[in-house]
């Protein structure tokens, strides 16, 4: 049991679930609800320090059964210690953990990025899932909803001679813009 | 001739009998129907990119002006996904080295000997001692090229064309040299599990030997031109500021970090590849500006050029010594032998096969890239193919901060500040 594994156990006692070493790595398993807490423990503490958050990503095993895991790769820059925290989300409930961006600024886009690309919601994140009115989902959204051909007249989009070879949807949509109407 | 077959009234824009216009603006609706406001006021919202070349690749910059001065940044990324960790998650340890090329193309060799170590840790493998002052010569030559390719970018961003074309003559020496050790300029897949795919070829020495002895006058050149330049110093100092604690609270890297005082360099503090065996200065900046990361990273060259003279010297004691290990079941056997040789050609078969199996576990390997602490953590379940490869990418945090570094300069300021942030859209989008 290495030193931070320690002070763990002795502060959060049983809600450190497992630790082990792998690859001279070592690694803390805690629960999901209890994650917060311990990663702002391990920040503030005198004795750990773990001022750099170096990464946080998923993992998501080949195992179907096998609970998807959140990991924190956390560093201390003045002790030179690196430590992996992990918690595992059970695939049937929400996938929900609480966001470390109050702790750590640079969680922001990482966060995000495990949300696209593993669907972990993090509470408290400033800019999760959408960015309202920057979004790029709402802008895709909006153009998708956008009738473009209410711009043009047939005789601008060059195929007022094809109309009759034209698939029904976009006689429709064509129709609907000379009219002026905007879905 | 064709024939109009369509009887649809066909009109050029313009207003109707009731005066409404005929064709209206996407998103607006008739009659009498007034756009929503974007809820900006006096504000004035300005895209730039993803097209554009201030933007140093596919990024899009939303940004909110009132007049000149910028209220917020919104960066907008993922224009260069490529998916390349979930693809990793189908490919053999040795078959991600070319997928690392591809993210920081400005430094492929670095990434490569990053994807080796991270593999080599996993399957506790130790690597020979001239595979390591190879893999030095790489990540040092990588780190030459891309600082020069940011000098070069950034001056022009500010307006000085002629520093450019030094660096890019400079930076074409070394793309020759890397060209004739990997046998390419951008797509190098220097190295393997275990070893190197080549050794260095006759006259790289020499070569690499020569470009250390001339090209600091190059560096002299740029430092006269911009060190002291009142256009320079006026454009930089003080602009996109961040200090030290909070570069480290937002997870910057490299120079990027150092540049704010904060003294970590992954080469010093986690050392790999024997680097705490080489003698080289680490500089650190003091105001956190555009400026010190100039100075940082103009004097992370000189100390770059520093150790290649090092290693260069240790390559000329290690001349004939192997760069693969000597384990049959994670380094190919030479060619001649795989053809002749039963017990070769067997296991050349089991790898290209089956590839090389790692042992159940993970591990996460940093390294000082040029643009900061890039990082590959990489889960294995026993099989050949990494359960999940992850990618730590530098400018993907360094970026993070633009909005933070970027509040209430000027719109002239985002360029600069955007280009001393020292982005490859590679990773960032990966």
């Amino acid at each position: 049991m290495t030193a931070p594994v320690g002070a763990l156990r002795g502060r959060f006692g049983a809600a450190i679930l497992r630790d082990r070493v792998s690859c001279g790595d070592t690694i803390v398993y805690v629960p999901a609800a209890r994650a917060h807490e311990v990663l702002a423990w391990l920040r503030d503490e005198p004795g750990q320090r773990f001022d750099y958050l170096t990464d946080i990503t998923a993992v998501e095993y080949r195992d179907a059964e096998r609970p998807l895991e959140v990991v924190w790769q956390l560093r201390s820059l003045a002790r030179r210690a690196d430590l992996r925290v992990k918690a595992e989300l059970d695939k049937g409930e929400a996938l929900e953990v609480d966001s470390v961006w109050d702790l750590w600024k640079g969680a922001d886009w990482l966060e995000r990025e495990v949300y696209d690309m593993f669907g972990v919601t993090f509470r408290g994140h400033p800019d999760l899932p959408l960015r309202g009115h920057f979004s790029r989902a709402e802008q895709t959204r909006q153009a998708l909803a956008a009738n473009p051909e209410a711009h043009y007249s047939l005789a601008e989009l060059s195929i007022a001679e094809a109309y009759d070879e034209l698939p029904e949807d976009m006689k429709n949509r064509l129709r609907l813009g000379e009219r002026g109407e905007v879905r | 001739m064709s024939t109009r077959t369509v009887e649809v009234g066909l009109s050029t824009p313009g207003l109707d009998p009731g005066g409404n216009p005929t064709k209206v603006p996407l998103g607006v609706k008739l009659p009498g129907y007034l756009p929503p406001s974007d809820g900006l006021g006096e504000h004035m919202l300005i895209n730039i990119g993803p097209q554009h070349p201030a933007t140093h690749g596919v990024l899009r910059l939303v940004i909110e002006l009132d007049g000149e001065t910028v209220v917020r940044v919104v960066p907008h990324i993922g224009y260069l996904h490529s998916g390349f960790e979930k693809l990793g998650e189908y490919r053999h340890y040795n078959q991600l080295v070319p997928l690392t090329d591809r993210t920081d193309y400005l430094s492929p060799m670095a990434n490569n000997v990053c994807l080796a170590l991270a593999a080599e840790k996993l399957m506790g493998i130790t690597i020979t001692e001239r595979c390591q002052v190879l893999r030095v010569i790489a990540c040092e030559i990588s780190r030459i090229i891309s600082h020069l390719v940011w000098l070069g970018t950034t001056g022009i961003d500010l307006g000085a064309f002629t520093p450019f074309l030094w660096c890019f003559y400079q930076r074409e020496r070394l793309y020759n040299l890397q060209e004739s050790w990997t046998g390419a300029r951008l797509t190098t897949s220097l190295t393997r599990v275990g070893g190197l795919m080549a050794d260095v070829p006759d006259g790289f020495e020499e070569g690499l030997r020569d470009f250390c002895r001339t090209f600091p006058r190059t560096l002299d050149e740029v430092d006269a031109m911009f060190t002291r330049n009142a256009i320079w110093c006026g454009r930089t100092q003080g602009v996109g500021v961040i200090s030290g604690p909070d570069a480290v609270n937002y997870s910057l890297s490299g120079p990027m970090l150092r540049a704010s005082g904060v003294d970590y360099d992954v080469r010093k503090d986690r050392p790999y590849l024997g680097y705490e065996t080489y003698d080289f200065d680490v500089p650190v900046g003091e105001h956190g500006d555009i400026y010190d990361r100039y100075r940082v990273r103009l004097e992370e060259m000189y100390q770059s050029a520093r150790i290649l003279d090092q290693a260069l010297d240790r390559l000329g004691l290690l001349r004939g010594a192997p760069i693969n290990i000597a384990d049959p079941r994670v380094v190919l056997p030479p060619k001649h032998r795989a053809m002749s040789d039963m017990e070769a050609m067997i296991f050349h078969f089991k790898q290209v096969m089956e590839g090389v199996k790692a042992p159940v576990g993970e591990a996460y390997l940093g390294i000082e890239n040029p643009k900061g602490e890039l990082g590959y953590y990489l889960v294995s379940d026993g099989t050949a193919k990494p359960v999940r490869w992850r990618i730590r990418p530098p400018s993907f945090l360094n970026l993070a901060c633009l909005p933070k570094l970027c509040e209430g300069v000027l719109l002239s300021d985002v360029i600069a500040i955007n280009a001393s942030v020292d982005i490859v859209m590679g990773e960032i989008d990966r």
